[in-house]
């Protein structure tokens, strides 16, 4: 009985589990796989020389730096503050903890072009601290600072969200293990805590830097689409599609695809690992071989 | 090393962990820390090695050898603390494992690689793991990984070593071997141990002494023959073994059972009204015929075998259920059957009349 109920989905007729197959494989075909062959159909539609000189330009070098610039500052900073919140959060018991969390998705829940218009408030010239800024000289708005400061705000969530089930989950026994072996902070944090989180560290960062460079809203927001200044990969894409100049648009979009890509199987391979490790972890709890 | 808790209280939000704990623990001591769950054992025990601190309170102490620890960080109380989830660094061989907390040492007192070699493989042949020095937690048994953590913990030769339920994760026929094993490695190293259980019979076989506690406070402290033979409340009784419980009235002296004719004497017996009389299963006889006044009739309704005594379990006549110990020749004789009329006796009771105790 109860073994007929369990592959009751199996003894579905066959057009319907032919018909739901095809629904999700059509779907997936249509919206996902369709369009990113688009990318580099359209990429590639004026040959290999034309693609490449897609790259030679100025402008394209310019905003591929920039797109690695904001990621390279953004990434770190979020790591270091992915991993310092989440520690907090799992093995700390303090006020405000859950609003902390709360804060932390911020990003997550508001729109991007929100993001961005939060910065122009606070640092453009008409914003709270846009006199004192002018007066001293510092440009935050139109400029890098200000795409960096909104990419990192838009990519804020990713590592913590990532590590702090998992840490929760680990809780803080190993911790104090090598504390009470005369452990200090530092050399507990290196050699026991990060060794236990390093996967979902990896995952986090892989998904940030995804992230970070694929940004468009908030960044757009506060650059002002100046091409080989301000001009991000994204925004870099838009203005040449614009243009019309649908082979150098698609060129650039086949790098960002590329990356997505890339990113895709990361994860993959990084989400096994963590399960995986977190096996281990359960194991290491309960098993209760003899000896 | 010797080490004394003075008025130690602890509270959690509403929870009261502790409640004005103090206590003496001798040089070389094997002392268990027993209770139910919730009881503020392992509290009390986090409070010890450092890892919580208690409530403010300008008496409260923690003394090592006399000296205040409250303001000494973990690392530097020199503890050695054993989890019950054995804690051990997953990601580590288990020879790493037990050099750690020799390898995180300053540089200037840190051992030469072979002394630290030479350490862990002694510390290896002490818990009889020779050999499993490459080997990886996961590919431990439970016995072995928590043998390992205590290897851990002796590594940096602590001056006092801190069990937090260490067997409770382990089947019963380990938790047994293992407890003997921590008996005897305990008689060889004589560091002052305090081991923290709810299992009652792993602490009456191994500890010097026995600290019973029950909500946030200690009960009785006393050598293991003690606390069971002579228990001070009525929590310690129940705690420490299956007990028969009637209640009555003290008359001079003597506990009368209520709804019974029989009465039993108790040195200790307080005077009270009210009274509540434990009668441990073996210390009650049954018989065939009344062998006195004090016998009271009953019914068998049930005899388990399975054992080194058999358990009987009989009705008295107003209904009360009573469960009796008795050895395998006495039931052979008593040739006892399922709903057999038979007679109990109290041999040997201890008496509390709740006003009196606490």
């Amino acid at each position: 009985m109860s073994a007929r109920k369990i592959h009751a989905g199996n003894n579905d007729p066959f057009w319907v589990r032919i018909i739901v197959i095809t629904i999700s494989v059509t779907f997936v075909a249509l919206m996902l796989v369709l369009p990113l062959g688009v990318i580099f159909w359209e990429a590639f539609r004026k040959g290999g020389a034309a693609y490449l000189k897609a790259f030679q330009d100025r402008n394209a070098m310019r905003a591929i730096t920039m797109t690695c610039l904001a990621a390279g500052i953004a990434v770190p900073l979020n790591l270091v503050f992915g991993i310092t919140a989440s520690w907090a959060i799992a093995k700390f018991n303090f006020r405000g903890k859950g609003l902390l969390i709360a804060l932390i998705d911020l990003p997550f829940a508001i729109s991007p072009v929100i993001s961005g218009l939060i910065y122009i408030l606070v640092f453009g010239m008409q914003g709270w601290l846009g006199k004192w800024l002018e007066g001293h000289g510092i440009q935050i708005i139109f400029a890098v600072p200000g795409i960096v400061l909104a990419t990192t705000f838009v990519t804020f969530p990713f590592v913590a969200r990532e590590l702090i089930p998992l840490m929760q989950e680990q809780g803080s026994e190993e911790e104090w293990a090598a504390i009470s072996l005369g452990a200090n902070g530092w050399q507990t944090f290196w050699r026991v805590t990060l060794p236990n989180i390093k996967w979902g560290v990896l995952y986090g960062v892989l998904l940030c830097n995804a992230r970070a460079m694929g940004e468009f809203g908030a960044v757009s927001v506060v650059s002002s689409n100046i091409r080989g200044g301000t001009n991000t990969l994204p925004l870099h894409i838009d203005a040449l599609y614009n243009d019309y100049n649908s082979v150098a648009a698609f060129a650039m979009a086949s790098i960002l695809a590329l990356l997505g890509v890339v990113t895709l199987v990361g994860k993959n391979l990084l989400e096994r690992k963590i399960e995986q490790e977190s096996i281990n972890s359960l194991e290491s709890r309960t098993t209760k071989v003899s000896q | 090393m010797s080490i004394e808790i003075r008025n130690i209280s602890k509270s959690f939000d509403s929870f009261t962990a502790l409640k004005d704990i103090s206590l003496k623990i001798e040089n070389g001591e094997l002392i268990s820390l027993l209770g139910p769950s919730g009881s503020g054992k392992t509290t009390l025990l986090r409070i010890i090695a450092g890892m919580e601190s208690p409530d403010p309170n300008p008496d409260s102490q923690v003394l090592f050898f006399g000296e205040d620890v409250a303001r000494k960080p973990v690392g530097d109380r020199k503890v050695g603390f054993v989890f019950q989830h054995y804690a051990l660094f997953k990601h580590m061989s288990v020879f790493e494992n037990i050099a750690f907390g020799l390898r995180v040492r300053p540089r200037s007192q840190r051992p030469a690689e072979s002394a630290i070699r030479d350490k862990v493989h002694s510390l290896l042949n002490l818990i009889q793991l020779e050999g499993f020095g490459t080997r990886f937690p996961k590919q431990l048994s439970g016995g072995q990984r928590q043998r390992v953590a205590l290897a851990r913990a002796l590594a940096i030769e602590p001056q006092v070593l801190l069990l937090d339920e260490p067997f409770g994760a382990l089947d019963a026929k380990v938790r047994k071997s293992l407890r003997d094993w921590l008996r005897s490695l305990h008689d060889e190293l004589n560091t002052t141990t305090i081991l923290v259980t709810h299992d009652q019979e792993e602490a009456l076989e191994v500890s010097d002494r026995v600290v019973v506690m029950n909500q946030a406070r200690i009960e009785q402290v006393g050598a293991p023959d003690e606390v069971f033979h002579q228990p001070a409340s009525e929590f310690v009784i129940d705690f420490l073994g299956n007990v028969n419980v009637f209640h009555g009235r003290v008359n001079q002296g003597q506990a009368v059972l209520e709804n019974h004719q029989t009465s039993i004497s108790d040195p200790f017996v307080p005077a009270g009204e009210n009274a509540n009389v434990y009668v441990r299963p073996n210390d009650i006889s049954i018989d065939r015929t009344p062998t006195g006044k004090s016998s009271m009739a009953a019914t068998v309704t049930r005899i388990n075998r399975a054992g080194v005594h058999a358990k009987i379990s009989l009705e008295l006549t107003n209904k009360e259920e009573i469960r009796v110990d008795i050895t395998m020749e006495q039931l052979m004789e008593l040739h006892l059957q399922l709903g057999d009329s038979v007679f109990v006796h109290l041999n040997k009771a201890r008496v509390f009349v709740p006003d009196y105790t606490i």
